[in-house]
């Protein structure tokens, strides 16, 4: 009896030992996957903040040899293009989403679901080729549209396979429930499920919007920059991302620090965003069935 | 007495299986009908051939008639939208709309439809939440979500729900099995009141509630219609042999 209560006990240290240590290893594991990030902001933090200011936000370049200026129009041009390629790649990404999920069985989907994964792999640069050769050219040249459109391309497969994913949560008996009590079927799918999930999908929006705000290839080759402040949205324009890489490669000191600035704005930009559309859905509380 | 729904040589599929093998039965204004029979054996897809659902599955096939107050259902020109209308339906799982009110759930239905006087929806509400006994625990609490409520209560909610459009005929799909004895209970006093208004049609596994609750029973066995008539004399005096076997529970 002594032996094996002396057993077990002997079991129960190298148990709990053990337990430790791997409780010890995952610890490790968040913290060696979290370090980068929190060391990016405090590189970008401590780098970026001199040169915050309202100015920044307000003014146009400096040329070369000046203090100061900003990033103004970049700022501004960023919300054009952004706000452009939302309101196109929103809509249908959520509608290709819906696609896949509620209307296409059999081999249809499984190709499209696999064009869609292909789309979300290709580089965003030969997204910015693609845009450059069938929007930029026969326009006549850069604009804010033709990268709005690059953008929007990006994002529509992120949003799609994210809407579909929430949609195919919701168990078939919810569909048959509207069917039964004789709704349409676009009616269903569009005010009891859409509406159901409205806010894990903008969860998806809100990847999708973050994901293309940092874009800089594709923007290079469609809307490319501009040191003013464009009017048109035919015209170049200016974007955070292209300023940021072109005041980074520059041999200048000042411009450098305005780029360190620049990405601090763009992180700042993306967190409002989370932060914005995160609580304006929160409210829309998803069940859990 | 004319027949509400007549349902002739009714036969169905999901893809190469066939799983309804030609019913023919008619049930009459006021009835309940009680379907009863082991797993597998075409209850649910039955009474999903009546409203039409059971087309929604991919690969699904029905052949024969469905009449319901003389028009044949499954005729070429019948929107099966409209028909839907006529019928309400139950789930064997609570199934209220995730993110819509408890009011909204049973308005829905008209809603969707094109009704936005809010008077009429008002009323249609509490009527409908009052035939399903659910009134006095919701009316101070309409604007709450529907799945903030109990297993039962979203059961009821879901009749709610179902009788908002004013069928004449409710499906109901072992609409107590997924529920604690006492919802349970509530459900099946529940019934014995619903019937003054619609007439019911029910899939349930359990002998105790069919022969409690219904007016009329069928005994399904692999997919074929064993036995119906008067639910007494099935549960008395069953002709067929395996309908007695199945109720004195010697198989099923």
């Amino acid at each position: 009896m002594k032996s094996l209560s002396s057993a077990l006990s002997f079991n129960d240290y190298r148990r709990k030992l053990i337990n430790y240590m791997m409780i010890g290893l995952i610890v490790l594991g968040a913290f060696v996957a979290l370090a980068p990030l929190f060391s990016i902001f405090y590189y970008v933090i401590e780098r970026g903040y001199h040169n915050l200011s309202w100015t920044f936000f307000t003014s146009l370049p400096a040329p070369i040899g000046e203090s100061g200026g900003g990033m103004g129009n970049a700022l501004l041009g960023s919300l054009k293009i952004i706000g452009m390629a939302t309101l196109l790649g929103v809509p249908w990404g959520i509608a290709t989403g819906v696609y896949l999920s509620e209307y296409s069985y059999g081999k249809s989907s499984k190709t499209l679901r696999f064009v869609i994964d292909l789309l979300m792999g290709v580089p965003s640069i030969v997204i910015g080729i693609f845009i450059f050769t069938v929007v930029v050219r026969p326009m006549g040249g850069f604009s804010a549209y033709a990268g709005a459109v690059a953008l929007a391309i990006i994002m529509c497969p992120i949003i799609a396979r994210s809407t579909e994913e929430m949609l195919k949560t919701v168990p078939i008996h919810y569909r048959e429930a509207g069917l039964a009590l004789g709704i349409q079927r676009w009616k269903v799918i569009l005010f009891i499920l859409v509406r159901g999930k409205w806010g894990a999908i903008m969860t998806g929006v809100v990847l999708g919007v973050a994901r293309i705000s940092g874009e800089t290839a594709p923007l290079l080759f469609t809307s490319l920059n501009n040191q003013y402040w464009s009017g048109s949205l035919k015209d170049p324009t200016s974007s955070l991302p292209v300023q940021i890489y072109t005041y980074s490669i520059s041999p200048y000191e000042e411009w450098q620090m305005q780029a360190w600035t620049g990405a601090l704005v763009l992180i700042i930009f993306v967190f409002l965003i989370n932060l914005v559309i995160r609580s304006f859905f929160s409210n829309m509380r998803d069940s859990r069935d | 007495m004319t027949n509400l729904v007549e349902v002739n040589n009714l036969k169905a599929w999901i893809g190469e299986q066939q799983i309804l093998k030609g019913i023919s039965l008619s049930v009459q204004h006021n009835d309940v009908l009680a379907i009863i029979g082991p797993s597998g054996c075409g209850k649910s897809t039955f009474i999903r051939c009546l409203n039409r659902l059971h087309e929604e599955i991919i690969g699904a096939r029905v052949e024969g008639e469905v009449k319901i107050l003389n028009e044949n259902i499954y005729g070429s020109t019948v929107d099966p939208v409209r028909v839907r209308r006529q019928i309400g339906m139950v789930f064997q799982k609570p199934n209220p709309f995730p993110s819509l009110s408890i009011y909204d759930n049973v308005a829905i239905g008209l809603k969707l439809a094109g009704i936005r006087r809010k008077s009429a929806l008002d009323e249609v509400v509490e009527r409908s939440l009052k035939q399903a006994a659910l009134w006095d625990e919701v009316k101070d609490k309409l604007r709450m979500p529907g799945t903030s409520l109990s297993g039962g209560q979203q059961q009821r909610l879901c009749i709610a729900r179902a009788l908002a459009v004013n069928p004449p005929i409710l499906l109901m799909d072992e609409p107590t099995s997924a529920l604690d004895p006492i919802s349970k209970a509530k459900i099946e006093t529940l019934l014995q009141d619903l019937k003054r208004y619609v007439t019911i049609i029910m899939v349930t596994h359990n002998m105790q509630q069919a022969s409690r609750v219904s007016s009329k029973t069928a005994f399904f066995l692999l997919g074929e219609l064993i036995e119906f008539g008067p639910t007494e004399q099935i549960f008395t005096q069953p002709k067929a042999k395996l309908t007695e076997d199945y109720i004195t529970g010697r198989f099923g």
